[in-house]
């Protein structure tokens, strides 16, 4: 699976859980260019990506991500 | 069981004309998934639960603190979640000579805080306890190791239980078990514990918030009765009609155990007090053949309060058991093996709890102990003979077709009454009562056991229970009302209620001849009454006005200087 269709994957779940089908993800977004995420939300997209990819995240990955590109990136190196 | 993020769905809900419960939750962990996942379950049984959470951490601030926000939001319950792993945190922090001592501790501080809650609230309380963690220090040899941490988390489970039977308002909830049936791995998460602090991972946050909501349910009445049992492959394996008795697989016979054991499940549930009928497509004779005969057999006829075989549809034959029963199809379970039957009749009858028992009846009991289906709060001695309290009402009403008329029905059976004030042998039975009336019950207020304490204790009120015997057998304690002392001349009835097992028996009035006989006699001039309406007890909606009461307003006044007393044939004991 290449990244792109990750990020696809990806922007489906954040339109899932957050509820909000607005939503467009790129690389650069954090999570200030995204209203509805905030920390109680993040555990919930994390837990949502993990089943979806059938990952788990280490603890540090989960704090380490600075925008969407590097979660892409963590997927991406687990998925194969 | 739904998803957590189906039960977050919920929260967009309207809740507007759902029970309303006010709920504290507090925890020594992260809890605000917890709340919405509560209050998420809590829409899809009913309840508007509105939460209030405390800061993360903040149990002793909030209760032992009167002016806190806990005590300002007076919650009817409050939930205390302390985790394992923030005990675990502590233990790792003592000193090895104070290992010995962590369960005791605890348990002093849970003592504490529930006194504490006790005085500054009239609230139940739910208490987690405690998810096991071994953490592996002495092996298997911790189990005989008091200082370790297993040994101390297992006494304090059990330490726990043996608080709580002493305690009317303190419930615990056992989540120790959700870990049991689903796995650790399952039920924690490390990486959103040490990111977070939440000790319940997003996939088990249903199961705790079920639990939970479950215990909050049965506090406001939401209890199963009664349990109706299908036969053919649901009480022992095979056809009767077709197999023989003595080709049915029960006991040693193809695989029999799983039906033996699930007969002892149903027999156990019989013992506490859960009414048992059966509806079966059968002829009934040869239906009743394996309860007469076979020996393996763990449930007699004499287990059974009603039973239904024929071929009528089971729709139908269930709406007759409710009907002799006089219980809401929402306390019924029903247990068929044919998903073609189940279909139809929850189909016909939504609010039946009908569940969807696995394919191989050898995960019937498995499967069955997830749903958690026969929540209390209290247990009395009443519950052992309820069956056979509803077996003498089936007869009676059989001996009643035979009079051409009521008041020769109702003189024949011989009927006494003992009237009592609640006293500390009663109160369990009257708290029970008052949680399981739902249709005879005017202002549905749910008493506990505390509650009925202080009404006992207080000079404000007065209060009457009733018994009645007849010729058939003893129904034992099934009615009560209580009086308040409202003005110099008026007692204001804050709740009467009885159970359906005695109307159309005269104990209206028999009741009402008591209670104004006793404001009359102590100077009251009125009884004010008042109707409630809940979705359950429109059977009394004109309880008053038949009894004589005057409308004013929204309550019903009766004037106890001019009322005759109302003829009935039940005599005081």
């Amino acid at each position: 699976m290449d990244k792109s269709e990750i990020l696809k994957t990806v922007n489906d779940i954040f339109i899932d859980v957050l509820d909000d089908d607005t939503i467009v993800l790129t690389y650069e977004t954090t999570a200030n260019d995204v209203e509805e995420w905030d920390s109680l939300n993040h555990i919930q997209l994390v837990v949502a990506i993990e089943k979806q990819f059938r990952i788990r995240f280490t603890s540090q990955e989960i704090q380490s991500w600075n925008n969407v590109g590097e979660l892409v990136n963590s997927i991406s190196n687990r998925v194969h | 069981m739904k998803i957590f993020s189906e039960l977050k769905k919920n929260l967009k809900n309207d809740f507007s004309l759902l029970r309303t419960v006010k709920i504290a939750v507090l925890g020594d962990t992260a809890t605000p998934l917890l709340a919405q996942a509560l209050r998420g379950t809590g829409f899809d049984t009913g309840f508007d639960l509105q939460i209030w959470e405390a800061g993360f951490n903040q149990i002793e601030r909030q209760v032992f603190d009167p002016k806190s926000e806990l005590y300002a939001f007076a919650p009817e319950v409050v939930i205390i979640c302390h985790s394992s792993h923030s005990l675990l945190a502590r233990y790792n922090k003592q000193d090895p000579s104070e290992y010995n001592s962590l369960a005791q501790d605890r348990l002093a501080l849970i003592g504490d805080l529930h006194i504490a809650l006790n005085a500054g609230l009239s609230a139940r309380v739910i208490y987690y306890n405690y998810t096991e963690i071994n953490d592996a220090v002495f092996g298997n040899y911790a189990s005989k190791t008091p200082s370790s941490f297993l040994f101390q988390l297992r006494k304090l489970n059990y330490e726990l239980m043996l608080y709580a039977i002493h305690q009317t308002n303190f419930y615990i909830c056992d989540i120790s078990s959700i870990q049991n049936q689903l796995g650790k791995a399952t039920f924690f998460q490390s990486s959103l514990y040490i990111n977070t602090e939440m000790v319940f991972s997003i996939d088990i946050l249903p199961w705790v918030a079920a639990q939970t909501t479950d215990l909050i349910g049965s506090m406001y009445g939401r209890l199963k009765k009664c349990l109706i049992l299908d036969l053919d492959n649901t009480l022992w394996g095979g056809i009767i009609g077709d197999d023989g008795i003595e080709n049915i697989q029960l006991g040693n016979l193809g695989i029999g155990k799983v039906f033996t054991e699930f007969q002892h499940w149903i027999k156990k549930l019989k013992n506490r007090g859960i009414i048992l009928a059966i509806c079966s497509k059968n002829t009934e004779s040869i239906a009743r053949e394996p309860f007469e005969k076979h020996a393996d057999m763990v449930l007699t006829l004499d287990d059974i309060a009603i039973f239904k075989a024929n071929w009528d549809n089971k729709a139908d034959n269930i709406r007759q058991i409710q009907t002799e029963l006089n219980i809401g199809f929402d306390t019924m379970v029903f247990l068929d093996d044919n998903p073609f039957e189940r279909a139809l009749v929850r189909n016909d009858i939504p609010a039946l709890t009908v569940p969807e028992l696995p394919e191989d009846p050898a995960n019937y009991l498995d499967y069955l102990y997830t749903l958690n289906l026969f929540e209390s709060t209290t247990l009395t001695d009443e519950d052992a003979n309820r069956t056979r309290q509803y077996q003498i009402a089936v007869k009676r009403n059989e001996e009643q077709q035979r009079y051409a008329d009521e008041d020769t029905f109702l003189q024949s059976l011989n009927m006494t009454s003992a009237v009592e004030p609640f006293n500390a042998f009663n109160t369990p039975r009257i708290a029970q009562l008052s949680q399981r009336s739902n249709q005879f019950n005017l202002r549905t207020v749910r008493y506990t056991e505390t509650d009925i304490k202080v009404i006992s204790d207080s000079t404000d009120f007065f209060s009457f229970s009733f018994t009645l015997t007849d010729k058939f057998g003893d129904n034992g304690l099934t009615c009560a009302i209580i009086l308040k002392k409202e003005a110099e001349d008026t007692l204001f009835i804050d709740n009467w209620f009885m159970s359906c097992r005695i109307l159309k028996r005269g104990m209206e009035h028999f009741t009402l001849n008591i209670i104004t006989a006793f404001a009359k006699a102590n100077g009251f001039s009125y009884l004010k009454g008042q109707y409630l309406p809940t979705s359950k007890n429109e059977m009394v909606k004109h309880h008053y006005r038949d009894l004589g009461f005057e409308a004013h307003g929204d309550h019903w006044i009766l004037d106890t200087g001019t009322y005759t007393p109302k003829k009935n044939y039940v005599n005081s004991k």
